[in-house]
């Protein structure tokens, strides 16, 4: 179980194990541990064990297999599989079983991999700290009082904590990195476009994307490989070839140039994680590479153009949640009791303006089941999405926001001119303890500070350990690339990892 | 304000037409009519979490081909758009539509009457644009009950919304602008625009320019739905002329004093009707779609599309009145009824050598037949060369025209040639001296009709035109007159 997925897959192709083994293995990890942690949503032991089961039996027999055969993976609760429960950590959603599968769920079907289990997250991937899960928070298994990031909080919980070598995660606006970064994995946000989003319940469909997350670049590497090409589902999926990234994440780059920028270190940033940083730095410095100051002047605008668009984008795609179709609706009978007692109350008072406002039964169904189905945060999201993009207000927003956003992929096409890679922080501070920061939005908003950009321009960024807190926590380093080189960022970070073993520090769970 | 003032009507259209695919705008499902509720239907097109929509390349085409014919500027890059709004059939919350960008804009639409009731013009076409289509509502409320059932088998259908400039002055203009625009979208094939079935459907925007002394006003503008005709919408609009006109005279209200009212037609009892109005109706937070990828058309494309129209009803009207030297009121009535007719015209004419004898007999004979057996042209079961024998036969002097119409019933239902049906009914061609006797024996019994004759009362023949019917029924009266006029000429 301490090995990483690159040697278990060895050790499957080689028969020193079987899948059941290893299957088993991690799920009496789960059994043991995940009452702590809460990094699963749901998980079919069975289920799990037949399948490994027929992998073995498949293995035994000669026939060929697909590139995870056998190999253990957990899924972010926000991929539809077939027949079986998506929630997207919503109440909204809790009986909801989609009619077919994910393309990426395809993906690692067709690859033989075992699916272990469904993780845990912020409800529909809104929140940087798993704490907006309608099924309760994760805990960080560095230290379980304290949040795991988000939204794929329990994604990379899952692979800190042992429990699944590989998982699946969304990046909206650095729900993958942050995680990885505050659990201390390695969590990868590929380029929009190319992973497929098909049946990928959305939050912001511009901004989402999906990836892997792991114990080490290699291992990420691996199911990248899997998920990652062109779907005719979803027409921005991007028609390019897949490298193979497993082969050459463990060839150093040479002549490497790093960007450093300015702006990530400024006032906020914690001592103990520019420390790690800079340190990092030092290492790739003595690994051959050369640094360079460069500038992203519109960085700071990012949270806010993103905290526009998202948002924006949000409240468009959770309108079908209408309680009409399919997921929670509110009990009927007290509803419409409640609606005749309140017209009745406003025939008798006479107020005329009031009965002609009055919801009719349909609306107040959407209404009262959506007030009930949804989290607080939710609800903000929606609300500001909407107040955004409504007459006379979407120039001001929208439009300026979208602007921003230009601006932002073009100064990243700027500085890819000079440098190879961009290097920084992940957050500007180890993870803070659950609560700590619920009742104040505009703080929490601000852990995406240094992630949110690469979605904005559509890039890809990958998030590794490169240290930890005086308190034992996990401290994370991030490299930002051009579009589609996620080579460039698995290689960057293996030989990174090459050099260094805090990728290879767990946390002691009891 | 006792007076009554003048005023112009003035008309602009949106219609929705139902592009001909045989798949759904953003994914496979089938288009087809009539299937039972929600079978055809997938996770795409109901909205279910996680889909995507992936753009049907056939209906861009389609529309596309529509755009071009009439004569719209093509957009070389065009985005597609939500446009938010919460209702039952509709799954997502939103629509997909085309909002700033859409694919084709500011082209025209020629208009005319044969018949002269208004000067041949253009009507401005705004813009043409591509939507997906929601489902359908059905209310229920028998017995009490409120219950609505949602059929979502036509979500996703595109449609190709069609905006007209207000440049409509009559109701009779509108109806001519949506006839002749359903037959160009037949002639392109685009659509099979059934108006039972949805494929086209009509909202009109109508206000009043009231002529004052002191210059022009216009009341405010009204959207009127639900007309399910042309018919319907001619008499809507010559309705809310009149509708409008008298609430202007009751309020005064000019255009800008209310908000923007939508009424339906109500067809039974003929008269519009105010609808709710929506709340924040024009608040549709629009917003690029980000799940699809923008569109862009080559010139190349465009050429391409253009040079494959085919020939479209206005050129094709003139085509036949210089080639075939028919009337325009008669090409008009042919072009009309759509290219099958006209195919089926010209072969007849081709093959009776006659373009005028064949124009007259489709538009009486046959299609009063096939407007009494509610028939299309392509059903019709007399193909051109059986009815060519026929008028070749009438062409001979073998039959006259009345005769001629007795032995096209037989042949329509009895499924003769011309020759069977005539033998049938024993028509024959009567032997010249046989035709000579018959006339000189009328002739002598009738000395009253000569002396008429010869005294220039030449339709004093006709009487004995109808006694030698009357005798032998396969006299051609034609050539039996031409006799009597020779014969009596010589008696002189």
């Amino acid at each position: 179980m301490e090995l990483s997925a690159t040697e278990l897959h060895a050790q499957l192709t080689s028969g020193k194990v079987t899948s059941v083994e290893v299957t088993r293995a991690f799920l009496d990890r789960i059994a043991a541990h995940d009452g702590a942690v809460h990094a699963f949503l749901r998980v079919d032991r069975d289920a799990a064990l037949a399948r490994a089961a027929e992998i073995d039996q498949r293995r035994a027999g000669g026939a060929k297999l697909g590139r995870l055969a056998g190999l253990p993976v957990a899924v972010k609760d926000v991929l539809c599989t077939q027949g079986e429960p998506t929630t997207c950590g919503s109440k909204i959603l809790e009986h909801f079983r989609p009619p077919y599968d994910a393309t990426v769920i395809e993906r690692l079907k067709a690859a033989d991999a075992v699916l272990i289990g469904r993780t845990n997250m912020d409800e529909f991937a809104m929140g940087g700290s798993t704490e907006n899960s309608a099924y309760g928070a994760t805990g960080n298994p560095w230290d379980v009082t304290r949040i795991p990031g988000g939204s794929s909080g329990g994604a990379a919980a899952c692979i800190a904590a042992s429990m699944a070598p590989l998982s699946i995660g969304t990046d909206t606006g650095g729900s993958i990195r942050q995680p990885a970064g505050l659990c201390g994995v390695t969590g990868l946000k590929p380029t929009y476009g190319r992973v497929s989003r098909y049946g990928l319940v959305a939050f912001a469909s511009s901004l989402d994307q999906i990836g892997p997350l792991a114990r080490t670049a290699e291992d990420a590497a691996l199911l990248l490989e899997v998920i990652a090409g062109h779907d005719a589902k979803d027409s921005t999926s991007v028609d390019r070839p897949v490298p193979d990234y497993h082969a050459s994440a463990r060839q150093p780059l040479k002549g490497l140039t790093l960007g450093l920028v300015r702006e990530h270190f400024g006032a906020g940033l914690e001592s103990e994680v520019e420390q790690a940083v800079r340190e990092a730095v030092r290492v790739y410095e003595s690994l051959g590479a050369k640094v360079k100051e460069i500038s992203l002047p519109h960085g700071k605008y990012a949270v806010a153009a993103y905290y526009v668009i998202a948002p924006s984008e949000a409240s468009s795609n959770l309108a079908r949640y209408d309680a009409a179709h399919y997921g929670y609706r509110t009990p009927e009978e007290p509803m419409i009791a409640r609606l005749e007692k309140e017209h009745a109350a406003l025939e008798k008072a006479g107020n005329e303006k009031a009965l002609a406002n009055h919801d009719n039964a349909l609306v107040r169904m959407y209404r009262q089941s959506r007030a009930e189905g949804f989290g607080a945060e939710v609800k903000r999201r929606i609300m500001l999405g909407t107040y955004a993009l409504s007459a006379g207000y979407y120039d001001a927003y929208y439009l300026k926001a979208l602007k921003v956003r230009r601006l932002i992929r073009r100064d990243y096409d700027e500085a890819f001119q000079q440098v190879d890679l961009i290097v920084g922080p992940v957050t500007t501070s180890p993870a803070f303890k659950i609560g700590e920061k619920v009742d104040d939005p505009l703080a929490m908003y601000l852990v995406d500070l240094y992630t949110v950009s690469a979605n904005l321009a559509g890039i890809g960024g990958i998030a590794f350990p490169c240290g930890f807190s005086a308190s034992g926590l996990p401290i994370g380093l991030q490299l930002q690339g051009p579009a589609f080189e996620e080579e460039r960022l698995l290689r960057g970070a293996a030989m990174f990892q090459q050099a260094t073993d805090w990728h290879t520090r767990r946390p002691h769970l009891r | 304000m006792s007076d009554k003032h003048d005023y112009t009507v003035v008309i602009g259209l949106e219609v929705h037409v139902q592009l001909a695919t045989a798949s759904k705008l953003f994914c496979g499902c089938s288009t087809k009519f009539g299937a039972p509720p929600n079978t055809q239907t997938c996770p795409v097109c109901i909205g279910m979490p996680g889909t995507l929509p992936v753009m049907n390349r056939r209906a861009y085409e389609l529309g596309l081909r529509t755009a071009i014919a009439l004569n719209c500027q093509i957009a070389g890059y065009t985005k597609w758009d939500r446009k938010n709004y919460y209702y039952p059939d509709l799954p997502k919350g939103y629509q997909i539509s085309q909002y700033d960008l859409p694919f084709s804009h500011d082209g025209w639409l020629e208009i005319n009457d044969a018949k002269g009731a208004f000067e041949p013009k253009r009507i401005g076409i705004i813009r043409a644009h591509l939507e997906e289509d929601a489902g359908k509502s059905m209310h229920d409320e028998v017995a009490g009950r409120a219950d609505s059932r949602i059929d979502l088998n036509r979500t996703g259908t595109p449609l190709l919304e069609i905006v007209s400039q207000p440049d409509m002055r009559s109701p009779a203009e509108a109806k001519a602008y949506l006839t002749e625009l359903k037959l160009l979208l037949t002639y392109l094939g685009v659509s099979d625009c059934n108006m039972q079935e949805g494929s086209l459907r009509v909202d009109a925007n109508v206000n009043l320019h009231v002529h004052l002394p002191e210059g022009k006003i216009a009341t405010p503008i009204v959207e009127v739905k639900n007309m399910n005709s042309f018919r319907a919408v001619e008499r809507a609009l010559t309705y809310e002329a009149a509708r409008q006109y008298d609430v202007w005279v009751e309020t005064g209200n000019k255009i800008g004093d209310v908000p923007k009212q939508t009424r339906g037609w109500d067809d039974a009892a003929n008269v519009t009707r105010g609808q709710r109005h929506k709340e924040e109706s024009s608040d549709y937070r629009y917003f690029p779609e980000p799940d699809l990828v923008p569109v862009t058309v080559t010139e190349q494309e465009i050429e391409a599309a253009r040079a494959g129209l085919g020939e479209l009803p206005a050129a094709l009207r003139d085509r036949l009145v210089k080639e075939r030297g028919i009337t325009a009121y008669d090409s008009d009535v042919l072009v009309n009824q759509g290219l099958p007719l006209v195919q089926y015209f010209t072969e007849l004419a081709d093959l009776v050598g006659d373009a005028k004898m064949a124009s007259n007999w489709i538009q009486q004979d046959v299609l009063r037949t096939l407007s009494e057996k509610n028939l299309s042209i392509e059903a019709f079961s007399m193909r051109p060369d059986r009815l060519a024998g026929l008028l070749q036969k009438v062409r001979a002097g073998e039959l006259d025209t009345s005769r001629a119409r007795e032995v096209f019933v037989d042949m329509l239902d009895k499924g003769q040639s011309a020759d069977e049906a005539m033998q049938a009914r024993g028509i024959t061609k009567v032997d010249e001296s046989e035709l000579v006797a018959l006339c000189e024996e009328l002739l002598a019994a009738n000395p009253k009709i000569v002396a008429d004759i010869k005294e220039g009362k030449l339709q004093a023949a006709g009487n004995l035109i109808g006694q030698a019917k009357k005798r032998n029924p396969n006299v051609n009266p034609g050539r039996f007159r031409e006799l009597v006029l020779e014969v009596v000429a010589r008696m002189a």
